[in-house]
């Protein structure tokens, strides 16, 4: 069993972070990849990207917003329980290089997974603006973690109830408005991820996104993560998660997180109902 | 002089087809003591018994039969455990139409003797009634050997070397050990308690087992060479599935049959909604190729309430890489045929679901490089059928993951890992391979002859020298 030694709610309680003791995982794991976790004997395999890791505590973080039934489990898991099985650090690492002025933009969840990333970036020398964005105030998460991995912290809500009022997509095109810009990292729903690139690709800056299409190995075997990207297939798991996303067919991987949506639906009204009686 | 009656082969009893394409119990139900001694009568006890010339891992076939015959199918069981540790297994999944029934002298004017079938019997008469002993283990010589991937030769290494002293740890990437036995092959043909059973016994022995592992990943072999192992088995499976590279193919509906098969087999989709994993149930399936894998697919779809459940195949009938036995059942549960087809389109609807399936007909020229006629499209031929779950089963290659992320590891031009053929030893030292990730896919039992092989060669590595 890998025990959860740390837990919070974010977002009014839509979003969780697990930090796990998973020393193995810990001591290898790089910015960039996932793990993918299983609740229970019955469980799914969730491909999750780490939010944090600590190899001197042998812990790893995790950020999630409960969507469905295998996520709910998850969060129903408490301090001192844990997650029958994790297996990773799975994927590709990120490619932490000084190329100058990096913009880091993260939409939901998404920031989660940008946070390690950022943080790496600046470490190596690059000039950091990070942009981060919700509906609405209650649900922005991780502020201060992401002021402290960047130089300058842009924040926008949906509403207007906090911060700039509008997307970030918004604040992104002012920056490369500014100029200068080598590096732009976008990671969040498949459809602000499509935003992003659609606009830096005006701007003709290099944009990194970072996928979680369906999985079930995550080594490579079953093939069911498969994206297209510069018109090849390629395998999310471990030629990803990390690619050029001006080359990804967003189009395509929207559709295909779609497979199971109703079997999805089925389960977690069926979970939520059983935890009702 | 009258001359003696001929026994029959006995049968085998199964379940009816329009039964078992329902449900996901085992085909066959497995013979009675009394139908097993019958059988083993039929052996001729050669004193040169070719029948152990054609086994992988060289069971003394007469010997174990003679006690079956004798009714003593603990030491029975006993016997066939001296060489192969997964009887059980092997009695399901071996093709003995090619080994050791197909060399059986009995066999050349008549049946030949069910040696699978005994080999089940008395592996499933142990698991019911457990009284034999565990096999004796050597003295413990202090070694330490790592077993990375946890399917049919891995476990093999993992016994013989347990036994011969060593200390033993198998290192499996998924949360269940087995590897191919428990994500490939279906529950109706291996039911899983009987892999998990034989892991229990290893276990039992002193093999460690740490699931989660991904080797290349979570740990390297450099490392677990820096951790204290003295030697380390590379026995990780094929595992990098083939695509068709024809427009369409990332529709939803279209798997792998690794995806498709793990979903229903590791991950219980076939009990979904009581495991939470599903699977995308097809009303029209087709599944392309005509392996055992292809078979396994096909017959699933069936029993996942598919109304109709299609093999497409480039190649005519007598090229067909699957056993005789699995397309004998795949037919009497339903599976349609469709030979020399190939396809060249998927088509799907606005919302990205496959509906179906274009293709061409196909004509056999000159054989190509593998032997067999190569299959040429006749012009003008175009078909669709229609579909809406489509299971790609045309072979695996080499998952680069492990062999990418360790250095000095030699591998040929596809990919696979070099290793001696006699011993497996790879080009790098104190590292031996064997099974699909050094031949490409093949059978269960040629991958417990290579961990056989290399066992041996690790054994003699630890106590004499490289």
């Amino acid at each position: 069993m890998f025990k959860i030694i740390a837990r919070e709610e974010m977002a009014e309680g839509t979003v969780i972070l697990n930090e796990i003791d998973a020393p193995l995982i810990a001591r290898k794991a790089k910015p960039g990849q996932f793990v993918i976790l299983k609740a229970n004997e019955t469980g799914e395999r969730i491909p999750l990207t780490m939010a944090d890791t600590n190899p001197e505590k042998g812990t790893l973080t995790v950020i999630y917003m409960v969507v469905g039934k295998s996520t709910a489990l998850f969060r129903d898991l408490k301090v001192g329980e844990g997650y029958q099985d994790i297996i990773g650090p799975l994927g590709a690492a990120t490619h932490l290089e000084k190329v100058g002025k990096v913009v880091c933009v993260g939409g939901g969840t998404g920031v989660a997974v940008l946070h390690p990333i950022t943080r790496g970036l600046k470490e190596v020398g690059n000039d950091i603006t990070c942009i981060i964005g919700s509906r609405t105030k209650d649900l922005l998460i991780m502020e201060d973690l992401m002021k402290a991995a960047s130089h300058d912290l842009r924040v926008c809500t949906d509403d207007g109830s906090y911060g700039h009022h509008g997307f970030v997509t918004d604040v992104m095109k002012e920056v490369l408005e500014e100029g200068g810009v080598n590096l732009v990292v976008g990671i969040g729903p498949v459809p602000m991820m499509k935003a992003v690139c659609k606009i830096t690709k005006e701007f003709n800056v290099k944009t990194v996104v970072s996928l979680n299409p369906i999985m079930v190995d995550g080594t490579g075997m079953c093939g069911g993560c498969r994206v297209t990207v510069g018109g090849k297939t390629r395998f999310a798991c471990v030629d990803g998660p990390e690619f050029d996303g001006h080359e990804v067919d967003f189009d395509e991987l929207m559709l295909r997180l779609q497979a199971y949506t109703e079997e999805e639906k089925k389960s977690y009204n069926e979970h939520c109902n059983l935890v009702k009686q | 002089m009258a001359k003696k009656e001929l026994i029959p082969r006995q049968p085998m009893p199964e379940q009816a087809p329009e039964v078992r394409s329902k449900n996901f119990e085992e085909v066959p139900t497995g013979q009675s003591p009394e139908t097993a001694i019958r059988e083993a009568e039929r052996c001729l006890q050669c004193k040169k018994p070719v029948c152990v010339d054609g086994c992988p891992v060289g069971v003394d076939i007469p010997g174990f039969i003679s006690l079956v015959k004798e009714g003593k199918f603990t030491a029975a069981i006993s016997k066939v455990w001296e060489k192969n540790g997964l009887p059980a297994v092997c009695g399901r999944v071996c093709p003995q139409e090619l080994q050791c029934e197909g060399k059986c002298i009995v066999g050349k004017k008549n049946e030949p003797v069910a040696i699978g079938n005994l080999e089940r019997f008395v592996a499933d008469y142990e698991r019911m009634n457990k009284k034999a002993s565990l096999p004796e283990k050597a003295a413990p010589t202090g070694k330490k050997i790592a077993v990375v991937g946890s399917g049919p030769s891995g476990l093999t290494v993992a016994g013989d070397l347990i036994l011969k002293g060593h200390e033993v740890t198998l290192f499996e990437a998924f949360h269940k050990p087995g590897g191919v036995l428990v994500y490939g092959i279906p529950e109706f043909r291996l039911p899983k308690e009987i892999v998990f059973s034989e892991v229990a016994g290893l276990e039992k022995l002193g093999v460690k087992l740490e699931c989660n592992a991904v080797v290349g990943r979570t740990i390297s072999l450099d490392e677990l060479f820096e951790e204290g192992y003295d030697a380390i088995y590379i026995g990780v499976g094929a595992g990098l599935p083939r695509f068709l590279n024809i427009p369409g193919e990332n529709l939803i509906g279209i798997l792998s049959a690794n995806e498709y098969l793990t979903r229903s087999n590791l991950m219980k989709a076939y009990r979904y909604p009581e495991y939470d994993t599903p699977v995308i149930k097809g009303k029209n399936v087709i599944t392309l190729g005509a392996g055992n894998v292809a078979m396994d697919s096909a017959r699933t779809a069936l029993r996942l309430g598919a109304e109709t459940s299609r093999i497409v195949y480039r190649r005519s009938r007598d090229e067909v890489p699957a056993r005789a036995a699995e397309v004998h059942h795949a037919e009497e549960e339903g599976v349609e045929f469709f030979f020399l087809t190939n396809p060249t389109k998927f088509l799907g609807n606005e919302k990205g679901r496959l509906t179906g399936m274009e293709g061409l007909k196909m004509e056999l020229g000159e054989p190509d490089d593998s032997g067999r006629r190569r299959p040429i499209p006749i012009e003008g031929s175009e078909f669709e059928l229609e579909c809406d779950l489509a299971i790609i089963a045309v072979g695996a290659g080499a998952n680069p993951l492990l062999t990418q992320s360790t250095e000095g590891l030699k591998l040929n031009k596809w990919e696979y890992i070099e290793a001696d053929e006699k011993t497996g030893k790879t080009s790098k030292k104190g590292v031996w391979a064997g099974g699909d990730i050094v031949t490409g896919s093949a059978t269960v039992i040629l991958a417990m002859g290579a961990g056989r092989q290399a066992a041996d060669s690790i054994h003699d590595y630890l106590t004499i020298g490289w």
